[in-house]
């Protein structure tokens, strides 16, 4: 075991402040020029696995004239081996209100969402329940900006932003063509910003401690801290709030079972590090960025059963709209599974890898170009595993 | 099950109807109804003033939205990898031989929908199902039988 351990950090699910919504409160004396000023600052970058930097897209929604905007809070938390939303909404949901009422403040929003996923229903009275205090607190400061629940219904891909609006909307969630981006057509193509749940707790926590202070956490290129989904093969699976910027080796120290092959770092949809790699990958922008999902993999998996897993759920996920996307979820599923029986040769592997390469370029969204992660990083590193 | 036609008026007049009260709408009458029924779906499009086509497009979008008769207690299986890992197989197992129907079925008394899903965000206390809106995680066959027995017995 290293001697050094993790920093841990207790920023998101830190305490309430004695007095309720005083973060809130105190932020809202203060110009939308000034807290945009600190947020840029601060150098937050969306914590939903993309790393938007989140003051330019307030700036530029802020800046998009309209005479209706709003603020979706993305909770379609649907990436496998990631519960962090959920746990941030079950305990510290007052931040996450509190975050999204500044943003409705400083673009001039009329009205929050927040896109809760089918699978959470069960947090709707409790959350219920915090709205109520929330838009009491909100009479009190004399700003009008009611929040609002809408449920999903256990598809993965709204969690996409403009196939979210579009379900929002009553329709398919089919993603929509990029651009235009949200921040001039959103929910009902007007200027909307949408962030990850952790985004905004992240805000609010920048109001309360102030950029130099929040900035001392992580690197240059990935600012502040982070929660973690940790499951797999590890003695202590659970949610833990991480500085970024950590080398992989070290974390899997702190969470492995002293037998770890691969990390799979992000997802279904991220990246799968095996152990030779530890040692020269960093989690954050400036290497593997993550959602927040790190599962961990013992020598006693197979990687082709993971690759499998994932691709069945790549297969059943996809909105089938565009053909790169269908039609290569299940020629991805379809080959490896032919080369496992031994119907194809091992060279076909290579066939298929051109395919997952075709579908990053031509995907039409997010979820078919980012299945080249898994499938590339996977193949590429365990072969053997593929064939025999 | 509640007549079709009234429980939709009733959530139209709760969740208005514009095209972006449908979800709610569909929710609502799958909370109640347990799926939506051809006849249910019809009945939404006109009193939203939409087309049969377009309430059958979403509904069918969403796993779940059920469009199929599905049992008063839908049973859904995380079969993401941490879960498969910890066991999700042996849960099911477990529900097939208790139920005595396999995945995808209902039993002949209506009661249950036994069914697989994607992640369910519980993986760290995998595996993990939920029954309807209620989740369990850290499942173990005694546990899935303890479950099941007082659902049985409701």
């Amino acid at each position: 075991m290293s001697e050094q351990t993790l920093k841990r950090v207790d920023l998101i699910f830190g305490e309430y402040s004695n007095e309720k919504y005083k973060v809130l409160a105190n932020t809202l004396e203060r110009t939308n020029e000034d807290i945009l000023k600190d947020i840029l600052e601060s150098g937050l970058r969306g914590r939903g696995g993309a790393g938007f930097p989140t003051a330019m897209k307030w700036k530029f929604t802020a800046e998009s004239p309209s005479d209706e905007k709003f603020v979706v809070c993305n909770a379609d938390e649907g990436e496998p081996g990631t519960f962090k939303d959920r746990e941030i909404l079950l305990r510290v949901p007052r931040k996450v209100f509190s975050g999204m009422a500044i943003c409705g403040r400083v673009i001039g929003a009329n009205k929050g969402y927040m896109y809760l996923r089918g699978e959470y229903k069960f947090m709707v009275p409790e959350l219920m329940k915090e709205l109520e205090i929330y838009h009491e607190h909100m009479k009190l400061l004399g700003l009008n900006f009611p929040i609002e629940i809408r449920m999903g219904s256990g598809a993965y891909i709204c969690g996409e932003e403009s196939a979210l609006f579009e379900s929002m909307e009553g329709g398919r969630g089919e993603p929509r063509n990029k651009p235009p981006y949200p921040t001039t057509s959103g929910f009902m193509k007007k200027p909307t910003v949408i962030n990850n749940v952790e985004t905004f707790v992240n805000v609010l926590m920048i109001m309360r401690l102030g950029p130099d202070q929040y900035k001392k956490l992580g690197t240059t290129d990935s600012r502040g801290s982070k929660v973690f989904s940790v499951s797999g093969d590890t003695p202590i699976p659970g949610i833990y709030e991480l500085e970024l910027g950590m080398p992989l080796d070290r974390f899997v120290d702190e969470f492995g079972d002293g037998d770890t092959k691969a990390v799979q770092v992000g997802g279904a949809s991220g990246f799968c590090v095996p152990r030779k790699k530890f040692k020269d990958t960093v989690i954050g922008f400036e290497g593997v960025p993550t959602g927040g999902s790190m599962m961990i993999f013992n020598s006693s998996r197979s990687m082709y059963n993971v690759l499998h897993n994932y691709l069945e759920f790549f297969e059943e996920e996809s909105c089938g709209q565009c053909t790169p996307c269908r039609v290569g979820c299940q020629q991805l599923l379809k080959g490896i599974v032919a080369v496992k029986k031994g119907e194809k040769k091992a060279a076909y592997l290579d066939q298929l890898m051109k395919l997952s390469e075709s579908m990053k370029i031509t995907a039409k969204c997010g979820l078919g170009q980012s299945v080249a992660n898994s499938f590339s990083s996977i193949v590429n590193n365990f072969k053997e595993e593929m064939i025999y | 099950m509640t007549d079709c036609k009234s429980l939709i008026r009733e959530l139209a007049d709760k969740y208005g109807r514009e095209r972006t009260s449908l979800l709610p709408i569909l929710q609502g009458v799958v909370a109640k109804n347990n799926y939506l029924s051809d006849t249910c779906m019809t009945d939404i499009a006109k009193e939203l003033d939409l087309s049969a086509a377009q309430v059958y497009g979403t509904a069918t979008f969403y796993s779940f939205l059920d469009t199929e008769p599905r049992g008063e207690y839908v049973i859904r299986v995380c079969k993401t990898i941490t879960c498969d890992m910890h066991g999700k197989k042996t849960i099911v197992q477990t529900l097939e031989d208790m139920l005595k129907i396999k995945v995808g079925e209902t039993t002949p008394n209506k009661k249950f929908t036994l069914l697989e899903t994607n992640c369910l965000g519980w993986c760290h206390e995998g595996p993990a199902m939920l029954i309807n809106d209620t989740p369990y995680s850290g499942l173990t066959t005694e546990k899935v039988h303890d479950i099941i027995s007082e659902y049985i017995h409701i």
